[in-house]
């Protein structure tokens, strides 16, 4: 699960890490108080302070795409806020048709004098956490990862007894901390790593993590977090209730939604064949046999390894609800699961799915092919159904499946 | 001969009076799997349907079954710390079956579980494998009907939820051969062995290692114990996007592995960023991708399969019973 940066704000300052004082808007109308109220909280001038102006969605490619200004008046602040609130963002991450934009972080500006980079992750090879630091912030770690693998610095984390002192020290002095700064960067270190743990994260990243330009209470700059990032693990959130109610439904795909709500794993792409498949890497490959044969999957749909009737019938819902699915292809070995239960799914599904004509029963081809558990019992129930299945097409093997679902389509 | 089972190994099942940790117990029994009783603290001194000893502790369980391997269904919160549990009372071989277990006490439970490890002998130390995943066959030879009656073999082990009667025994298999079958994905192992099956080649042992980021055994470990193991003739390993652990299987099979070797990667199409199911099937910061792993294995002389439907012809083509590069 994703959620907002004024969220990952608000749980970094509980952290105890310091993060420039900000409000956060959803009407125009709020927009030249708020920059007054921001301002004034962060000693700028109410008049010409600079403020930060920043879309709140998960989708990245805000700056390029015009959603986030910096604002020097509470008029250029109003301008930003009605911009961004009527239009559609439009990234390299958001497809063409753009994302809808319901919140605004109004950030006090901060001078800065160095942008550094800091994250916590879970390092799949070791099966450990790791601090992630690296001297060049600002841009993508992975664009750092390319150009310069030598600039970023990896520490294990003791999945006991959590980041040291003594490690957060000594990446602060090889990131070049200077003075009052490297505590201050050692204590931002610990909270972090502490606070991945304790809220079950998958990723915790500040970035930019920065040092202020010197001023007279700070002679040595101030260490602070100017955006952060967290993705937490879906299977931890069960005890998170606190992380729950920050999920924001607005920014997936409501498909995606319904379908966890029947126990089904659902995941909308680009092409138009359907795809229903008991288990995650069958579904996955699935989609690459589809592909394969010329063809282009329209979804990724996990039925599980329990899966009822109603939750097959919820399926044929879910994918024929994406228009642009032309055909349909299900494919399942069953091990446990009984091809029986598939089967009897099908047929209600087809029964009851009404299309928008008014009509009832499946328009689209629809290939199937069953294997395993009870598959005599399931063909047999599919064939003396077969007159509410017109377009059925039964596959002897994955291959065939694909060769018919692909030719269908064309 | 197989590998982490046989037919003598005595199973527990921890989370025994739960559905699925019953209906199991009650596939593994069918199928002849040795099972040895059940733990759910609270329960110990009942029995199950089956008329199976449940414990309130796997130490209790070890100590009057004598058995050394278990599989977990308990819920994925108390998952990590049944894994410990099982470690410490001396059990070698832990499948957790248990899915949605959370990375960050998977994380926690591994190095405590690497900790008891290295205090003991090799001979005595834990094999963990899962958590999320189907558990471990070795297959023996049809001799019954797959009832409680009538056990599907007398000379085989299955811990787990795979379905055993479409696993083939080599004495059962027309090439004579049998081959391993290492995969992180449940269902499309089923295909894997259902296809190596068909064409005529049994199986030593299948381990489903799981589809979760932070595990126990790996692609790279399995492959060492199938290339030890004198009744695997050939290892098939099915990998997934996500993580390294294929390129890592890839070095260590092009340095040491002088089985032919076949493989499949799930998610080729995958797009970048989405989580595909499994936790651990995801394509991050770059990293993950299908096309790394593929030509890493095929650099280390590994015969990939193009579809998944190639799998068990793949398998055959790298051990020599077709000529390569002619596919299904």
């Amino acid at each position: 699960m994703k959620i907002h940066e004024y969220q990952a704000r608000e749980l970094l300052a509980d952290a105890g890490i310091p993060v420039p004082s900000a409000r956060v808007i959803t009407s125009a109308g709020e927009a030249a108080q708020t920059y007054k109220h921001v301002a004034t909280d962060a000693g700028l001038d109410p008049s010409n302070g600079l403020v930060v102006v920043k879309a709140q969605v998960h989708a990245g490619g805000r700056g390029k795409a015009g959603f986030v200004k910096l604002v020097r008046s509470a008029k250029e602040a109003e301008e930003a806020a009605r911009f961004m609130l009527s239009n559609r963002m439009v990234s390299n991450q958001t497809g063409p048709e753009g994302i809808e934009v319901g919140k605004l972080l109004f950030a006090a500006g901060v001078d800065i004098a160095k942008e550094y980079y800091l994250a916590i992750t879970t390092d799949r090879a070791t099966g450990r956490n790791i601090l992630i630091a690296s001297a060049e912030g600002g841009v993508e770690i992975e664009v750092v990862a390319e150009r310069n693998p030598a600039a970023i610095l990896k520490v294990p984390i003791h999945p006991v007894g959590g980041l040291e002192p003594y490690q957060a020290r000594d990446v602060a002095y090889r990131l070049g901390f200077e003075g009052k700064q490297v505590n201050q960067a050692v204590k931002i270190m610990l909270a972090l790593a502490e606070l991945y743990a304790a809220k079950d994260c998958a990723l915790a990243e500040i970035n930019p993590l920065i040092v202020t330009t010197p001023s007279d209470g700070h002679p040595n700059g101030q260490v602070l977090a100017i955006d952060a990032k967290f993705n937490f693990d879906d299977n931890g959130l069960f005890r998170h209730k606190d992380l729950q109610a920050l999920f924001d439904p607005a920014e997936e795909n409501p498909a995606e939604i319904t379908a966890q709500k029947f126990g089904l794993s659902y995941i909308a792409l680009d092409g138009n064949i359907g795809c229903l498949v008991n288990g995650a890497g069958l579904a996955m490959s699935t989609m690459d046999i589809i592909k394969h044969h010329g063809g282009e999957p329209a979804n990724f749909l996990d039925v599980g390894g329990s899966a009822t009737e109603e939750a097959v019938t919820e399926a044929f819902r879910i994918i024929l609800s994406d228009a642009a699915v032309k055909g349909i292809l299900v494919n399942i070995v069953g091990g446990i699961m009984d091809c029986e239960v598939i089967a009897k799914g099908i047929v209600n599904a087809a029964r009851s799915y009404k299309n928008p004509d008014g009509s009832t029963g499946f328009k689209v081809p629809l290939v199937v092919r069953l294997e395993g558990n009870n598959v005599e019992a399931g063909r047999e129930l599919l064939k003396s159904a077969a007159s509410d299945l017109p377009t059925l097409q039964a596959a002897e093997d994955l291959t065939d499946g694909a060769e018919k679902v692909c030719s269908a389509v064309v | 001969m197989a590998i982490l089972i046989d037919a003598n190994t005595k199973v527990l099942c921890q989370g025994i009076t739960g559905s699925f940790g019953a209906l199991h117990t009650r596939g593994c029994l069918h199928y002849g799997t040795k099972m040895a009783g059940g733990v759910t603290p609270g329960k110990g001194g009942q029995k199950d349907d089956n008329g199976l000893p449940i414990f309130d502790t796997v130490r209790q369980a070890v100590e009057a079954t004598g058995a050394s391997a278990t599989m977990i269904f308990v819920p994925p919160a108390f998952a990590s710390d049944a894994i410990l549990e099982a470690a410490e009372a001396g059990i070698k071989l832990v499948c957790c079956i248990t899915e949605g277990v959370p990375v960050q006490d998977m994380v926690r439970a591994r190095a405590l579980l690497d900790e008891m490890n290295a205090g003991r002998a090799a001979s005595e130390r834990t094999v963990l494998v899962g958590p999320n995943c189907p558990g471990v066959i070795t297959p023996g030879p049809k001799t019954g009907d797959d009832t409680a009656a009538s056990p599907y073999t007398n000379a085989g082990c299955k811990i787990g939820i795979m379905p055993g009667y479409i696993h083939t025994h080599v004495s059962e298999a027309s090439t004579g051969k049998a081959v391993g079958i290492v995969s992180r994905s449940g269902t499309l192992t089923y295909e894997a062995v259902w296809q190596t099956s068909q064409r005529g080649l049994g199986q030593s042992t299948c381990v489903g290692i799981g589809g979760d980021p932070v595990r126990g055994l790996d692609h790279l470990e399995t492959i060492k114990l199938f290339e030890a193991d004198p009744e695997t003739a050939g290892i098939l390993m099915i990998g997934e996007i996500g993580g390294t652990d294929e390129e890592e299987a890839a070095a260590y099979i092009k340095a040491n592995v002088k089985k032919p070797v076949a493989a499949f990667i799930a998610g080729k199409t995958a797009p970048p960023g989405k989580r595909m199911g499994h936790a651990g099937a995801i394509i991050a910061g770059g990293q993950g991708g299908a096309d790394s792993k593929i030509a890493a294995l095929e650099a280390a002389g590994v015969e990939v399969a193009q579809s998944p439907a190639d799998m068990g012809e793949a398998m055959a083509r790298a051990m020599g019973l077709v000529a390569s590069g002619v596919g299904s």
